[in-house]
C-alpha cells in the first residue's frame, strides 16, 4: 500500500526541523528556561495565572510558575519516555521477531500467539489496567508498562522481514557452509531488517509520547513534582475558561513534536522502503 | 453466496479462540498479581473469617492455580465478573449501565470519521498535487498527530467557552448538542487515517487499465471515479476503518474524561483511582473483546466486498 502524499519532499525537512527543535529544546532546557520551573514566586496572588506577556512569555500556571520553563522541562520527560521506551521495546521486539522468524515451528507459533494476544488489547486500555496493578502510579511504571506493550509491532515487522530474507540464496549458502545461527541472525539477517525496524521505531516514539501524556493527563502517569505535558494539560482543563494558555501551550508543544516525528517517519519509510520506489 | 462464506467465516471464528483464551489468561494473571488474596481484598484485613472462607471456596482459592482459572472462567462464562468494591454491586451491572454512552459516542465518531475521511480522500485524489490536495492531506497529518485529549480541550475552548455554541461537557440526558464535540474529538484521528488511505488507494486504482479504458470510452470524471474506481479503492479503506476501532477504544477514556462523558472509559479511569480492581479488570476484558469482535466484523465485511478473498 503506497502512501505518496504531497509531503514526500518537504515532509522530511519539516519533520526533521520540528524534531530537532523538540530534541534541542528538551536537552538544553536548563540553559533555555528563564527561571526554575518548580519555583513558586512569593506574592503568589499577583503571579498566579498571569496571561502571556513579559516577564512570562507563555504566562503562568495557578501556582504562578513560569509556563515557558515548564513546557521546556516537560519536553525532557516526553523525550526520555518516547526514546527510552522505544529503545528497550525495539530490542525486545527485534529479538522476538528474529527468533520467531528464523527458527519457525512451534517457537514461532508460541511467540506469535503471545504477540497477537498483547496486540488484541487496545494499548492504552491495557496500559491503564496494568497501572492499576501498582499501588501508586509514577514515571517508572509508565516506562515499564509502555515497554511491555510496545515491542509487538517491531516483533511483527522484523519477523516478516526475516521470513522473506531467510529464503534468499546468501542465507541458504551461509547455512550450507555451517555458519552458526547467531552469526547468520545478527550479521546477515538483522542488518537487512534495520530499515523497516527504524521506520516502525520512529512512529513508536511518537506513540509512546502520546501514551505517556495521556496517562499523565488521566492522573495515572508521572506524578508531581515531575513535569509532564500531560499533567500540565490536566491542570489546564481546570482553568480552561479563565486561563486557556495553561492548556494551550503544553498541548501545542506535544502536537508539534509528534507531528514532526510522524512526518519524519513517513519520509523515512518512503526513502528506505525500496518497494515503494517506482 | 452464504454457503460460499461458511468456510472462511468458520475459519476466522476458530482463529479467535486462542486470542480470546490469551486475553482471559492475561486478565486472570493481572487479577492474581493485583489482588493477592481476593477474599481479603474484598473484605479487608479484618474481614469475618467465615465469609473469607466462603469466598475462598467459591473462587477455589485454596486449590491449584489452574483450578482457580477454570473456576474464574466458569463464573466469567455465566457473565459473572465479580463485585465492585466501591459500589458493592455486580461488575456486569456497572458495565451494562455505562456501555450505551460509549457505544453511542463510538458510533457517532465513526460516522463522522467515515464521512469526512472519504470526502477528504476523494477530493484530494481528484487533483493530486493541487493546493486542495496539499491542504487536505496537511489537515489529515495534523489530525493524526494531535493528541485526542488536547484536541478535545481546544474544541471545547473554541466552540463552548468562546463561541458558546455547544455545551462544555456532560451527557445532557442524551441531547445531540452534547454529543457533537466528543464525537468530533474522538473521530479526528480516524478521519485523518481514512482520508490518507482513501487518497492513496484511489490514486493506485486510477492508474489501472480498466479505469483508463472507462476514460477512453468517454465517461466523465465523476462516473469514472464514482462507478468504476471507488468500489475497488474502498477495499483497503475498510481495513483502516477496522483498525480505527482500536483508536476509538483507546481514545474513549481520554475523550470521556475531557467531556465528563458517562461511559466505560471514564468508569475505567475512576476505578483505577479507587483501586476498584474487579471493575478495572472487567472493563479491560470488555474493551478487548469488543476490539477483537470488531476486527472480526471487518474481516467478514471484507469477505462480502471482495470475492477474491473467499477463494483462499
Amino acid at each position: 500500500m503506497t502512501e505518496r502524499g504531497p509531503f514526500r519532499h518537504h515532509g522530511v525537512q519539516v519533520g526533521g526541523a520540528l524534531v530537532a527543535l523538540f530534541v534541542g529544546a528538551a536537552l538544553l532546557a536548563p540553559w533555555l528556561a528563564p527561571v526554575d520551573p518548580h519555583e513558586v514566586p512569593t506574592g503568589l496572588a499577583a503571579a498566579s495565572l498571569r496571561p502571556p506577556g513579559p516577564p512570562n512569555a507563555l504566562g503562568t500556571d495557578a501556582l504562578g510558575r513560569d509556563l515557558l520553563s515548564r513546557v521546556l522541562y516537560g519536553g525532557r520527560v516526553s523525550l526520555l519516555v518516547g526514546v527510552g521506551v522505544e529503545l528497550v521495546a525495539a530490542l525486545i521486539g527485534a529479538l522476538v521477531g528474529l527468533v520467531a522468524g528464523y527458527y519457525g515451528g512451534w517457537l514461532d507459533g508460541l511467540l506469535m500467539r503471545v504477540t497477537d494476544t498483547v496486540m488484541a488489547f487496545p494499548s492504552l486500555i491495557l496500559a491503564i489496567g496494568l497501572i492499576a496493578v501498582f499501588e501508586r502510579p509514577g514515571l517508572d511504571k509508565v516506562f515499564l508498562v509502555l515497554v511491555l506493550l510496545g515491542w509487538t509491532t517491531i516483533a511483527r515487522v522484523v519477523r516478516g522481514e526475516v521470513l522473506s530474507l531467510k529464503t534468499r540464496d546468501y542465507v541458504q549458502a551461509a547455512r550450507a557452509l555451517g555458519v552458526p545461527d547467531t552469526i547468520i541472525v545478527f550479521r546477515h539477517l538483522l542488518p537487512n531488517c534495520l530499515a523497516p525496524l527504524l521506520v516502525a521505531a520512529t512512529i513508536g516514539v511518537g506513540g509512546n509520547m502520546v501514551a505517556e501524556a495521556g496517562l499523565s493527563f488521566l492522573g495515572l502517569g508521572t506524578q508531581a513534582p515531575t513535569i509532564s505535558w500531560g499533567a500540565m494539560l490536566a491542570e489546564g482543563q481546570t482553568f480552561l475558561a479563565s486561563a486557556p494558555w495553561v492548556a494551550v501551550f503544553p498541548g501545542l508543544a506535544l502536537m508539534l513534536a509528534v507531528l514532526g516525528i510522524n512526518l519524519l517517519g513517513d519520509g523515512l519509510r518512503d526513502m528506505l522502503d525500496p518497494r515503494l520506489k517506482r | 453466496m452464504l454457503t460460499q462464506l461458511a468456510r472462511p467465516v468458520a475459519r476466522r471464528l476458530a482463529a479467535l479462540i486462542p486470542v480470546l483464551f490469551g486475553i482471559s489468561l492475561l486478565v486472570f494473571v493481572l487479577n492474581a498479581v493485583a489482588l493477592g488474596d481476593p477474599a481479603r481484598a474484598m473484605l479487608g484485613q479484618r474481614g469475618d473469617p467465615e465469609l473469607i472462607a466462603q469466598i475462598r471456596k467459591e473462587y477455589a482459592l485454596d486449590r491449584p492455580l489452574w483450578v482457580q482459572y477454570a473456576t474464574w472462567m466458569g463464573h466469567l462464562l455465566q457473565g459473572n465478573l465479580g463485585r465492585s468494591y466501591h459500589q458493592q454491586r455486580p461488575v456486569s451491572d456497572v458495565i451494562a449501565e455505562r456501555f450505551p454512552a460509549t457505544f453511542r459516542l463510538a458510533v457517532a465518531a465513526t460516522a463522522i470519521a467515515v464521512a469526512a475521511g472519504l470526502g477528504m480522500g476523494i477530493a484530494a485524489a481528484l487533483r493530486p498535487g493541487s493546493a486542495v490536495d496539499h491542504l487536505l492531506m496537511g489537515a489529515a497529518v495534523i489530525g493524526i498527530s494531535t493528541p485526542v485529549f488536547w484536541l478535545g480541550l481546544m474544541l471545547s475552548l473554541l466552540f463552548a467557552v468562546w463561541l458558546g455554541w455547544l455545551p462544555v461537557s456532560g451527557y445532557g440526558d442524551g441531547a445531540l448538542a452534547n454529543l457533537v464535540l466528543p464525537a468530533l474529538t474522538l473521530g479526528a484521528l480516524h478521519t485523518g487515517t481514512i482520508a490518507r488511505m482513501t487518497r492513496s488507494s484511489l490514486l493506485e486504482v486510477v492508474r489501472q487499465d480498466y479505469v483508463q479504458a472507462a476514460r477512453a470510452k468517454g465517461l466523465g470524471e465523476v462516473a469514472v471515479i464514482g462507478k468504476h474506481a471507488l468500489k475497488n479503492a474502498l477495499i483497503p479503506v475498510v481495513t483502516v476503518i477496522g483498525i480505527g476501532l482500536a483508536d476509538l477504544l483507546v481514545g474513549a477514556p481520554l475523550t470521556e474524561t475531557v467531556f465528563a462523558w458517562p461511559g466505560l472509559g471514564r468508569m475505567l479511569v475512576a476505578a483505577v483511582g479507587q483501586r476498584d480492581l474487579p471493575v478495572v479488570m472487567g472493563a479491560v476484558l470488555v474493551f478487548a473483546v469488543i476490539y477483537v469482535l470488531g476486527s472480526l466484523l471487518v474481516d467478514l465485511a471484507y469477505l462480502v466486498i471482495d470475492p477474491r478473498i473467499r477463494r483462499d
